[in-house]
């Protein structure tokens, strides 16, 4: 094991170019705002417009750590006890999609409403 | 505590499935013991320190710093798993040649226990960080049933870790000549779905916004949150609702890693050994 196979350096490589690309950030996107208190989403449900990108921004005023998490958003994101996180979300069709707290699922969800 | 059980367990199996095919690929190479435990034990290492700094990963750069980290070291698993196969299929013929002579301890390269190392420990620490902050919660909320559900997760992790003896011994129940077959589609399909999930991460920041669109929704037939689901989103990159970008990734990932392994294998009875095998892992 003393020589480095020399195809790790190049993945090396690869995984910090893709960590150095910041994300740009769009004009026309709808931005929704969140809180988590108490393990529960306020408010529980917002309305957007559809066709139009989302920028979801959650803050946790809760201690405990959060999983921001949908399977229709293909969000998946944690947010450290007293962080706030933003995610962005495609331009969606009409319809309600679902996103929850992946450590308490049962109890901690809410809704997006595209129209 | 059933609650604290399932949570732990789901986030350890798909680390749990990933360590058990990384060892039934390097079973008798000297040091792959080894190589796994320390891939283990920097997956865990790294995986405190990502829960412990989970709110600054989360700040840095511009507020997308988790899904450029979690993309970041997903491509490099991708790339470990590729460089895996490729290597074994360039150097697997001059292996079992040799093997007849060295003995049954040099089935597999030593030399790319170094990639399937970090794949464990990248599999460890990004299923491992979720328990972290999972159970950091439960002991940061106190209460009387805290002590209740830290036994949960205590039996989640013990179950997930039983999942990565039963891919283990079910794999090395299969002869060995048919082994490296069957493994290395297995690492392919790993890599092309663990590049799928980079893709999301990508797509989540906002780096890549072509192809977003649900390409298919199977969910209500097979859901990939279900245990069986699961396993399958593990082992072949199952996803019931993939964006078009996860799926042209897939399968280019697929159609990548397929192609040169056939490139290499062709040239390799050209070339000459590079290194003796190493005898010390």
């Amino acid at each position: 094991m003393t020589r480095r196979p020399p195809l790790s350096v190049l993945a090396l490589a690869i995984a910090l170019a893709a960590g150095a690309a910041a994300p740009a950030i769009a004009d026309d996107e709808t931005q929704v705002q969140i809180t988590l208190k108490d393990h529960k989403f306020e408010p529980a449900e917002s309305t957007v417009p559809a066709g139009k990108p989302i920028v979801i921004h959650l803050a946790n005023q809760d201690a405990t750590p959060a999983e921001f998490e949908s399977k229709e958003l293909r969000v998946e994101k944690v947010v450290a006890g007293g962080g706030a996180i933003a995610v962005k979300v495609r331009a969606l069709k009409p319809g309600r999609y679902r996103f929850f707290d992946d450590y308490h699922e049962a109890t901690t969800e809410g809704f997006l409403i595209a129209q | 505590m059933l609650g604290a059980l399932i949570i732990v367990f789901r986030e350890v199996i798909e680390a749990g499935i990933i360590v058990g095919i990384v060892m039934a690929v390097t079973r008798g190479v000297r040091g792959s013991r080894l190589m796994a435990g320390a891939g283990v034990a920097a997956g865990i290492l790294g995986a405190s320190l990502v829960a412990a700094f989970a709110g600054a990963i989360a700040d840095a750069l511009n507020g997308f710093g988790q899904e450029l980290f979690n993309a970041a070291i997903l491509s490099l698993a991708v790339c470990m798993l590729a460089w895996h196969n490729i290597w074994m299929a360039s150097h697997g013929r001059q292996l079992a040649a040799e093997a007849r002579q060295l003995g049954q301890d040099v089935r597999s390269g030593a030399r790319s226990l170094v990639a399937l190392a970090i794949v464990v420990a990248v599999a460890v620490m990004r299923e491992g960080s979720e328990v972290a902050l999972f159970l950091y919660g439960l002991v940061a909320a106190g209460g009387t049933t805290s002590r209740d559900l830290l036994i949960g997760s205590a039996l989640g992790l013990a179950a997930g870790v039983a999942v990565s003896a039963v891919t283990y011994f079910g794999l090395v129940t299969i002869p060995a000549r048919r082994l490296f077959a069957v493994t290395s589609a297995l690492i392919t399909f790993l890599a092309a779905g663990l590049a799928s999930q980079a893709a999301n991460f990508l797509q989540q920041a906002g780096v890549v916004t072509i192809w977003s669109d649900t390409a298919w929704n199977t969910s209500a037939i097979l859901s990939d949150t279900s245990l069986f689901g699961r396993v399958l989103h593990t082992l072949v990159g199952y996803a019931d609702q993939p964006s078009v970008l996860q799926v042209v990734v897939y399968a280019a990932t697929l159609a990548a890693i397929f192609a040169l392994s056939k490139a290499f294998a062709t040239r390799a009875p050209m070339r000459p050994p590079q290194t003796p095998l190493a005898q010390n892992g």
